[in-house]
């Protein structure tokens, strides 16, 4: 906090690669989704093979930066950090002032790591009905009507949180500077992820 | 924590795979009634559905009105005919309900659908006796279809003018379209233009894609 500039690294090469693969795909996808699933739109696009093949390769796609991140031990380490929720990331959750930067925030608060999972799981989900909806040859009618149903509301709620990642990124102009350059500053740090910022201050 | 949500998605996913279609069936019908008094119409853009969605296959798709709508009617026949709109009103017409079936899994149960039966137009054209098929041409300049001779005079094959009560409107494939019963809805050409008999069948434009040829529901 005195150390008035000094900056924390926060994201590295690896994490900010896989970040921008899968937004790219993940873009491609919800984008493609919205001109097949919307009828006006659908009609007034077309092309609807060109289109499906588009929405389905970068479908399959997607898990592809997930998984090619594994060889970072960066990576490794922050999908360990939010895969746990702590007891204060449970009263996070809870309260109505977790913003006012009382509490121990770490790496990620509670809202990014329900985000991650959330979306990891909605993708696998999507990836798998996708395949049903695609591959017509491989279950009866009735669980292709399931897959679409499920697909249908699947999109919808990974589009919705997928919006409301980008509100949050585009209210904080230095939350999306630190994953654009990997680097933060201590006094945001301090603000954003108490926690973090402290732990990074005892082992430099 | 993180892994138990993920895993819960895993399952929800696949209970709605398995249970999915009776319970969206279920839940349509307990939105119709909201839906009919919904004034902002966004329900009806929600996935609850049946709803029809709309597929094109080019960019655009002309517009053809009553007086410039015409269907060609030719291949391997005696007598190859154009067909105006007025023309097509003015043949017996046949009137049924059926439930519309996507391949990909979405369906409209009980839809009305109302048309000259393409085995009308059959047998005014007088197939020769090479003639094993037809294939199904569309105004959207691409997409064609095709079907066995036996498959198309089914008495619920038809050429469609009217559906769901009223004329088929231009994003249905109107003003003319196919309608083939018991078939996936890919056998059933928006925008129709032609009717051509052949003396074999020709795949169409899924068909080329990978879909199977005969496309009967449930299989």
């Amino acid at each position: 906090m005195s150390e008035a500039g000094a900056s924390l690294a926060r994201f590295s090469t690896a994490e900010r690669w896989v970040h921008r693969s899968f937004g790219v795909l993940m873009g491609t996808c919800l984008l493609t989704a919205f001109a097949l699933y919307y009828g006006p739109i659908s009609l007034a696009v077309g092309h609807r093979h060109t289109v499906e093949l588009i929405h389905v390769w970068a479908g399959y796609a997607l898990p592809a930066p997930l998984l090619l991140g594994l060889v970072s031990a960066a990576y490794r380490s922050d999908l360990g950090v939010l895969n746990r929720y702590s007891r204060e990331d449970w009263r996070w959750l809870r309260s109505k002032n977790r913003r006012d930067g009382s509490f121990e925030v770490g790496k990620f608060n509670a809202g990014q790591k329900l985000n991650a999972a959330l979306t990891a799981g909605s993708v696998i989900v999507l990836v798998g009905t996708g395949t049903l909806m695609f591959w017509t040859g491989l279950v009866r009618l009735s669980w292709r009507t399931g897959a679409t149903f499920v697909h249908d509301w699947f999109a919808l709620g990974l589009g919705l949180l997928v919006l409301g990642h980008l509100w949050f990124a585009f209210s904080d102009p230095e939350a999306r500077e630190g994953m654009r350059t990997g680097v933060v500053s201590r006094r945001w740090a301090e603000r954003e992820h108490r926690a973090w910022a402290g732990a990074e201050r005892r082992e430099p | 924590m993180g892994r138990r949500i993920v895993l819960g998605l895993l399952g929800l996913g696949a209970a709605g795979v398995v249970g999915g279609a009776s319970f969206s069936r279920k839940l349509s019908d307990a939105l119709a009634p909201a839906e009919l008094h919904d004034p902002t119409g966004l329900l009806s853009t929600l996935p609850v559905g049946p709803v029809f969605r709309y597929y094109s296959v080019t960019g655009g798709v002309p517009h053809r009105s009553e007086q410039s709508y015409q269907l060609r009617v030719d291949g391997l026949v005696a007598q190859a005919a154009t067909y105006r709109l007025a023309d097509l009103e003015a043949l017996p017409q046949t009137s049924f309900v059926s439930d519309f079936h996507c391949v990909s899994g979405w369906s409209v149960p009980g839809d009305e659908w109302s048309g000259v039966a393409l085995s009308e137009l059959l047998d005014r054209a007088e197939p020769a006796s090479s003639a094993r098929a037809v294939r199904i041409r569309s105004f959207d300049g691409t997409y064609t279809e095709s079907l066995s001779l036996e498959d198309a005079r089914l008495p619920h094959v038809v050429v469609a003018l009217r559906m769901l009560g009223d004329p088929v409107s231009h994003d249905h494939g109107g003003p003319v379209r196919m309608y083939v019963d018991g078939h996936y809805g890919y056998k059933s050409t928006k925008w129709l233009s032609g009717i051509e008999l052949t003396d074999n069948e020709i795949p169409g434009y899924w068909e080329r894609r990978g879909y199977p040829l005969k496309g009967v529901v449930g299989e």
